[in-house]
C-alpha cells in the first residue's frame, strides 16, 4: 500500500464513528427536541452533549493507551483492575490525611508499576498478551481489596473531587484533560517517530528488529502507557464518584476500551492505529449508553445493543466480509 | 526424561501441589483433612468445575470462552423465572435452557470460525449479550418452591457423618467423566489437540476443523448452562451470578498444566487445579484471619507461576528439537 492511500484510508475509518455519532444524535434528536440544545447552568454549559463528553472521559482515557497497546499486536485487560488499584492507593492516601498531589503521583506510579509488569511480561518474559494480562486481570481486583482492606473508601478531598465534578472556563474538566492527552499522544507520536516504531512492531515484530528496532522496549513502552492512561481513568472515575469502591471500579471497562478502539478503526491484528479515530469510538459508545438510558432501557440491559453493535463492526471489517463485498461490487462492474 | 514422562511433567506437578497443598492445610488446621471437607471441595465448587471442564476442550482448541458465567447466569434466571413465574415444568425449562446455551456457543463458534474472529472478542462481547439478557429476564433474585425442584436441591447424604447436599458434585463428576472421554479417548478431542497446535496442519491434513470449532463452543456453551442449572437448584434464581466465574475457570485450566496457546493439555490436570483452587478457598475459610481477597491474589500468583513453567517446559523442547 502506497503512503497516500495508507493516509487516505486513515482518515477514513474516523468517518465510521463520526457516522455513527451522528446517526445517534439524529435519532436523540427525534426522541427529544433539547438534545443539542445547551443551556447556561450556575456559570457553566450543561445539556445532554455535554453529559456525554464528560461520562466518557474514562473510556477516551483509557482507549488512548489500548489503542498503543493493540498497535502492537498486543491487548491489555487488566485495565479495569489497574482502575481498581488505582482508586484504591489515591483513595487510601487521601483518607490518611495525605495531599492531592501525592495521592495523583501515587495513584499514577501504581498504574504505571502496573503497565511495567504487564510490558516486562510480554516483551521480557514472551507470554502471549491476553494470558499476560489476565494475570492481572483476576489478581487486580484482589490486591485493590487488599489496599483499601476490603472497604470502600469515601473521598472527601475538595481539589481530587473537583478533577471528577468541575468545570474549568464553563466546561467540564475531565474531557479537557482526555482531549489534552490525546493531543499530546499525537503530538509525541505523529510529529516524531514513535508511532511508527509502534505500528511497524505491530505490523511485523521480527522484520522491526532486523530493521534495527528495539521491538520489546517499544512494546514494553505501550503497556506503560497504557497503565498509565488507566490511570488517569481510576483518577477520572474515582473522584467523579467521590468514592473507591475496590470491586466495582473500572468493572467490565477493558470492554468499553477494546471495543472504542475497534469502532476506531484501529484493527485488533495491529500494525496501524488511529487516535482521533478512538476518541470518536469512545463517544459513539457513551452517546449509545446516554441514547438507551434516555429511551428507558435499564443499565443493566445496556450491555445487549452494546454487543450487537461491536459484533457487527466487528463482521464489517473482517477479511470475509470486505472479500464477499469486493465480489459484490466486481459483479456490478462486470455487468 | 522420556517422551510420556516430560508429556505428562506439568499434570503431575499440578497433583503434586495438590496433595502438598492438601497435607499442609491439613497439618495445620483441625478437621481440614476429613472425608466430609474432601467432599465440600467437589460440592462448593462444582459450579465452576463444570465451565472449566468446558473449558479446557475449547483452551485445547487454542480458542478461550470469556462467556461462561454470564451464559451460566442467563441459564439461572432463565430456569428460576420459567418455572416460578410461568409454571413451566422443571425439565422442559431446564432442557430449554440447554438448549439455549448450546446455540449461543455455537453461534458464537461460528462466528470465530467463518469470520476469523479473535475469540476472546466474540466471547467477549457474548458475555455482555448474554449478561444483559439476564439482566433482561430479571434483576430480582427469585427462590425456588417448585415441589419438583425442591426435592433435587433437597437431597442429602451423609458422608463421614456430617450431611451434605451432594448432588452438584455428582454433575461435576459426571460431566467430568464426558469431558475426559471426549479429550482423551475420542478423535474429537485429538482433533481439537491438533487444532491449537497449528490450525493450518490440521487443515492440510483434512481434519474438520471448522465443525469441531464450533462443536467445542458449542459443547462450552453447554458446560456454562449447565453449570446455570446447577447453580439454581443451589441457590435459586440470581442475574448477578457467576461475575468472574470465566476468569476462575481460566485459571483453573492452566494450574492444570494445559497450554494456554492450545493444543497441549490434559484433562486429568484440570480436575487437580479445580481440586487447588478449592483448597486454597477452604484453607482461607478454615484460616479465618485471611480475608477471602487473598484467594484472588493466590490464584493470579499460581496462575503466573505456570505460565512461567510452561514457558520453560516450552523452551527445552524447542532446545531439544533444534538441536
Amino acid at each position: 500500500m502506497s503512503a497516500p492511500v495508507q493516509r487516505r484510508w486513515r482518515g477514513a475509518a474516523a468517518l465510521w464513528p463520526l457516522a455513527g455519532i451522528l446517526l445517534l444524535a439524529l435519532a436523540n434528536l427525534i426522541y427529544n427536541r433539547q438534545f443539542f440544545s445547551l443551556t447556561v447552568k450556575d456559570g457553566h454549559l450543561s445539556g445532554a452533549v455535554v453529559d456525554i463528553f464528560e461520562n466518557g472521559s474514562v473510556c477516551m482515557a483509557l482507549g488512548l493507551g489500548m489503542t498503543l497497546v493493540i498497535a502492537t499486536g498486543g491487548i491489555d485487560l487488566s485495565v479495569g483492575s489497574v482502575m481498581a488499584i488505582v482508586a484504591a492507593v489515591a483513595g487510601v492516601l487521601m483518607q490518611q490525611g495525605y495531599s492531592m498531589t501525592v495521592a495523583i503521583a501515587a495513584g499514577l506510579g501504581a498504574g504505571l508499576l502496573c503497565g511495567l509488569v504487564n510490558g516486562l511480561l510480554v516483551a521480557w518474559a514472551r507470554i502471549q498478551p491476553i494470558v499476560a494480562t489476565l494475570v492481572l486481570m483476576v489478581a487486580g481486583r484482589g490486591i485493590a481489596q487488599l489496599i483499601t482492606g476490603g472497604f470502600q473508601v469515601k473521598i472527601n478531598n475538595a481539589p481530587y473531587n473537583y478533577i471528577g465534578n468541575g468545570f474549568f472556563l464553563g466546561l467540564p474538566l475531565m474531557p479537557i484533560i482526555a482531549t489534552a492527552l490525546y493531543l499530546a499522544a499525537w503530538l509525541w507520536l505523529r510529529r516524531s517517530a514513535t508511532g511508527l516504531f509502534v505500528e511497524a512492531t505491530g505490523d511485523n515484530e521480527t522484520a522491526s528488529r532486523f530493521a534495527g528496532l528495539a521491538a520489546g522496549r517499544v512494546k514494553c513502552l505501550a503497556y506503560v502507557v497504557c497503565g498509565l492512561c488507566a490511570a488517569v481513568a481510576g483518577i477520572f472515575a474515582s473522584a467523579n464518584i467521590t468514592n473507591a469502591n475496590p470491586l466495582h471500579d473500572g468493572l467490565d471497562m477493558e470492554l468499553d476500551a477494546i471495543f472504542a478502539v475497534v469502532l476506531g478503526g484501529t484493527a485488533l491484528s495491529g500494525g496501524r492505529f488511529n487516535l482521533l479515530g478512538t476518541y470518536l469510538g469512545a463517544i459513539m459508545l457513551q452517546t449509545l449508553t446516554q441514547t438507551m438510558y434516555y429511551v428507558g432501557v435499564k443499565s443493566a440491559v445496556a450491555p445487549v445493543p452494546k454487543a450487537v453493535l461491536i459484533i457487527l463492526v466487528c463482521l464489517l471489517q473482517s477479511e470475509t466480509t470486505r472479500r464477499w463485498l469486493g465480489g459484490l461490487r466486481r459483479k456490478k462492474a462486470r455487468a | 526424561m522420556n517422551t510420556a514422562l516430560r508429556q505428562r511433567l506439568p499434570q503431575m506437578v499440578t497433583a503434586a501441589i495438590f496433595v502438598l497443598l492438601f497435607a499442609a492445610a491439613g497439618a495445620r488446621y483441625a478437621n481440614f483433612a476429613s472425608a466430609a471437607n474432601f467432599a465440600n471441595l467437589f460440592i462448593g465448587n462444582a459450579c465452576t468445575g463444570i465451565t472449566a471442564i468446558g473449558m479446557t476442550l475449547v483452551i485445547f482448541s487454542g480458542g478461550i470462552d470469556l462467556s461462561v458465567g454470564a451464559v451460566a447466569a442467563f441459564t439461572n434466571i432463565f430456569v428460576a423465572v420459567a418455572v416460578e413465574q410461568h409454571g413451566v415444568h422443571p425439565l422442559a425449562a431446564a432442557l430449554a435452557g440447554l438448549a439455549i446455551g448450546t446455540g449461543f456457543g455455537a453461534a458464537m463458534g461460528a462466528l470465530i470460525h467463518y469470520f476469523k474472529q479473535p475469540p476472546f472478542l466474540i466471547t467477549l462481547a457474548g458475555m455482555f449479550f448474554a449478561r444483559g439478557c439476564a439482566h433482561w429476564i430479571s434483576t430480582d433474585s427469585i427462590d425456588i418452591k417448585n415441589g419438583f425442584f425442591l426435592q433435587f436441591s433437597r437431597y442429602a447424604a451423609k458422608i463421614g457423618g456430617v450431611p451434605v447436599h451432594p448432588l452438584p458434585a455428582y454433575v461435576f463428576l459426571a460431566v467430568f467423566a464426558v469431558g475426559y472421554l471426549l479429550a482423551q479417548h475420542t478423535r474429537f478431542g485429538r482433533n481439537l489437540l491438533a487444532i491449537g497446535g497449528s490450525e493450518q496442519s490440521a487443515l492440510l491434513m483434512g481434519l474438520p476443523v471448522g465443525a469441531s470449532k464450533i462443536a467445542v463452543y458449542a459443547l462450552c456453551g453447554a458446560c456454562a448452562a449447565l453449570a446455570g442449572l446447577v447453580s439454581t437448584l443451589v441457590s435459586g434464581g440470581d442475574s448477578t451470578y457467576g461475575i468472574g466465574m470465566e476468569l476462575d475457570a481460566i485459571a483453573i485450566v492452566v494450574i492444570g498444566g494445559t497450554l494456554l496457546t492450545g493444543g497441549r493439555g490434559h484433562m486429568f490436570g484440570t480436575l487437580c487445579g479445580f481440586l487447588i483452587i478449592g483448597t486454597i478457598q477452604a484453607a482461607i475459610t478454615f484460616d479465618g484471619s485471611l480475608s477471602s481477597w487473598w484467594t484472588r491474589i493466590i490464584t493470579g500468583a499460581l496462575l503466573l507461576a505456570f505460565i512461567f513453567f510452561q514457558r520453560l517446559l516450552l523452551r527445552a523442547t524447542q532446545k531439544r528439537l533444534s538441536a
